[in-house]
């Protein structure tokens, strides 16, 4: 399979060569043609540094960018295949929607009319159609969402960057745009590399991810392997808020002396579990409960399906779970 | 049973009668500054514009008020049309040269410039502002003269011929830098530029660094990213800056008695109608030519979607 993106111990550093902030710390990550790529990671982990790395508005401090094959960490954005979804459009105010969508063709020296009908055609693509002649600031959220689409797609790139594309809609918005995202990827084929800090968002969108941490890569993987078995308690805690057990819990759990994760999901009400502790909260989550439980120095969570009987708040309980589910982490 | 709340004073009571009625407190604090601007500024503008009108009496020289389109034939006389042309032409000149100059500036201000340096920026942009206007203007004259620093320059550097060359120029030349439309220009220039980068400085401010990204993203060059992106968000705050260095070059009265070759401008023409020469009526409708031209130019500038990033 082919690589459309390859970093090779990519830093970007930023501040003074004395003490720099490193943004980016060493990244080695490649992503292969035609794959649904989510970076992931809190704010300041170096993801998005990593998306401007792919656009060129960053340029590395030190390692190499290719894009299929070809270095470019040389090349200025405007001659890099790659377009970008911003995470505010950065629509132009002063065009109307048709003319933003057909503006990389514009300046390409595309004719007015051959552009103005791909632009239409893009517009059709996204269920925009009638929108050609209005303005930005007339539009919705998820349509000016859907304009910046189209606009990045009209220009056929080979790798398609999103910055937190869903970011500023509404939940229900959000959920509706992730099916759309998804049916139009497969659809063109292009590579797809977005940002969130949503790990929901990367977990149903995307097909493999990769967890930043500290401007380093924690882990890469597909979502299951990511979420079924975190490398690192960073990973463990970030996607799916999973619980960290520390090495002499684990032991007492009839596993090494190891950091181990549990997942929340995997625990259930248990009078013969092997977890005892005492139950610190409750909290109703719509479908499910959360049960917050102090065992020993460790804070466990478990999620319980509705309808079962609660444990009162301050009650000891014990909570058991399937020997598969306990995960042994590399991390020492 | 005692009061809930403790007994209100006056200023209470007024607080909230504000909170019920809110249009009443704009009301309140808008009526001052309205009646001045309408009846003082718009007010005495109006009369102006009535004056021009009126004509004046040719042998008894006391202005006559009845309606006339007299003083407007009397305004379309050659000798008077050169002097709006020749004012026209300066400030088209002027305004083209300071949004050149003020564009870098400005850009460099709106987008690199920050702390220590964006102070640095607005003292040096406004320092020129807060000496007196005359002493500039004197201080130029000084400059550009025969016996100046501009000749003494070009001569210790052996480019006494280039200056003389500009100086051999038809109409914009001139015996010295001082007395052509090349040094009125120049201190023009000078004079303005101020008004010129500060309003180019904020609406630059306002364009999203994104929006400049995005451009590049899709392809665009920097000088096309320039042209389509950058100049049409700026406009807003070109426009307002050439107003500005427009309106004030055609207004201004002192400039071209200084420096140049005391040809007249619509400025110096009011000083001297209203004054020396006592007809209100055609000073009046000269002071209308800017106003028109302006409002003219404004069409103008909307038409060409100089207003849509607003």
């Amino acid at each position: 399979m082919t690589t459309a993106v390859e970093f090779r111990a990519v830093s970007r550093h930023f501040g003074p060569a004395s003490a720099p902030v490193k943004a980016v710390d060493g990244v080695d990550l490649s992503i292969a043609e035609g794959a649904f790529f989510a970076m992931l990671g809190p704010s300041g982990s170096g993801k998005t540094t990593c998306l401007r790395l792919i656009s060129g508005f960053e340029s590395p401090t030190a390692g190499e960018i290719c894009i299929f094959g070809e270095n470019v960490s040389a090349t200025p954005p405007h001659l890099r295949n790659v377009n970008t979804v911003f995470q505010d459009y950065a629509l132009f105010p002063h065009m109307n929607v048709r003319d933003n969508v057909a503006y990389g063709l514009m300046v390409k020296g595309m004719g007015r009319a051959q552009r103005y009908a791909k632009a239409d055609e893009m517009l059709a693509l996204v269920h925009l159609d009638a929108y050609g002649s209005r303005k930005p600031g007339q539009l919705s959220g998820g349509q000016r969402q859907r304009v910046a689409l189209a606009r990045a797609l009209v220009n056929e790139p080979r790798v398609l960057l999103l910055d937190e594309p869903l970011g500023a809609l509404d939940l229900k918005l959000r959920e509706a745009m992730q099916d759309e995202l998804r049916a139009l990827q497969q659809r063109l084929g292009i590579t797809f590399v977005f940002v969130t800090h949503d790990q929901h968002e990367a977990l149903s969108m995307a097909d493999s991810l990769a967890v930043f941490n500290n401007g380093k890569i924690a882990q890469i993987g597909t979502p299951e392997d990511v979420y079924a078995k975190p490398r690192t308690r960073f990973v463990a805690d970030f996607v799916g808020s999973s619980n960290v057990l520390p090495p002499a819990l684990t032991r007492s759990l009839g596993g090494p002396e190891k950091w181990a994760s549990l997942r929340p999901e995997s625990l259930r009400i248990d009078p013969e579990g092997r977890l005892q502790g005492t139950v610190t909260a409750l909290r109703y989550l719509g479908a499910a409960h959360r049960v917050n439980l102090k065992v020993g120095e460790a804070d466990i969570g478990a999620i319980l399906p509705a309808g079962q009987p609660l444990p009162e708040p301050g009650s000891q309980i014990r909570l058991g779970f399937d020997a598969t589910a306990l995960h042994i982490m590399d991390e020492a | 049973m005692s009061a809930v709340f403790p007994a209100r004073s006056l200023a209470d009571r007024l607080t909230a009668l504000f909170w019920r009625k809110p249009r009443l407190l704009l009301v309140l604090l808008i009526t001052p500054p309205l009646v001045w601007l309408g009846v003082v500024y718009l007010g005495s503008l109006i009369a102006l514009l009535l004056q021009s009108f009126y004509s004046i009496d040719d042998f008894s020289g006391v202005v006559v008020p009845e309606f006339t389109l007299k003083t407007y034939a009397q305004l379309l006389k050659p000798q008077n049309l050169y002097i709006i042309l020749r004012t026209i032409s300066m400030a088209g000149a002027v305004t083209l040269a300071s949004a050149i100059v003020a564009f870098p500036i400005a850009y460099y201000a709106a987008r690199f410039a920050k702390g220590r340096w964006k102070a640095a920026f607005y003292l040096g942009v406004m320092l020129p502002l807060w000496s007196s206007y005359l002493v500039k203007v004197y201080a130029w004259k000084l400059i550009l003269a025969k016996e100046g620093i501009v000749t003494w320059a070009a001569n210790a550097t052996h480019t006494g011929g280039l200056l003389d060359a500009v100086l051999a120029l038809p109409v914009v030349g001139g015996n010295s830098l001082s007395t052509s439309y090349i040094g009125m220009f120049l201190v023009f220039v000078y004079i303005w530029l101020p008004y010129m980068i500060l309003p180019m400085q904020a609406s630059l401010e306002r364009v999203p660094t994104t929006m400049l990204e995005a451009s590049a993203d899709l392809g665009a060059t920097r000088a096309q990213t320039f042209r389509t992106v950058i100049l049409p968000l700026a406009m807003p705050g070109v426009i307002a800056g050439s107003i500005f260095t427009f309106s004030l070059t055609m207004g201004d009265y002192i400039i071209p008695q200084i420096i140049g070759n005391s040809s007249s401008f619509i400025g110096m023409a009011v000083y001297q109608l209203q004054g020396t020469a006592g007809n209100v009526p055609l000073a009046a409708a000269f002071a209308v030519v800017p106003i028109v031209i302006m409002l003219i130019y404004l069409t103008l500038a909307k038409r060409a979607g100089a207003f849509d990033a607003i």
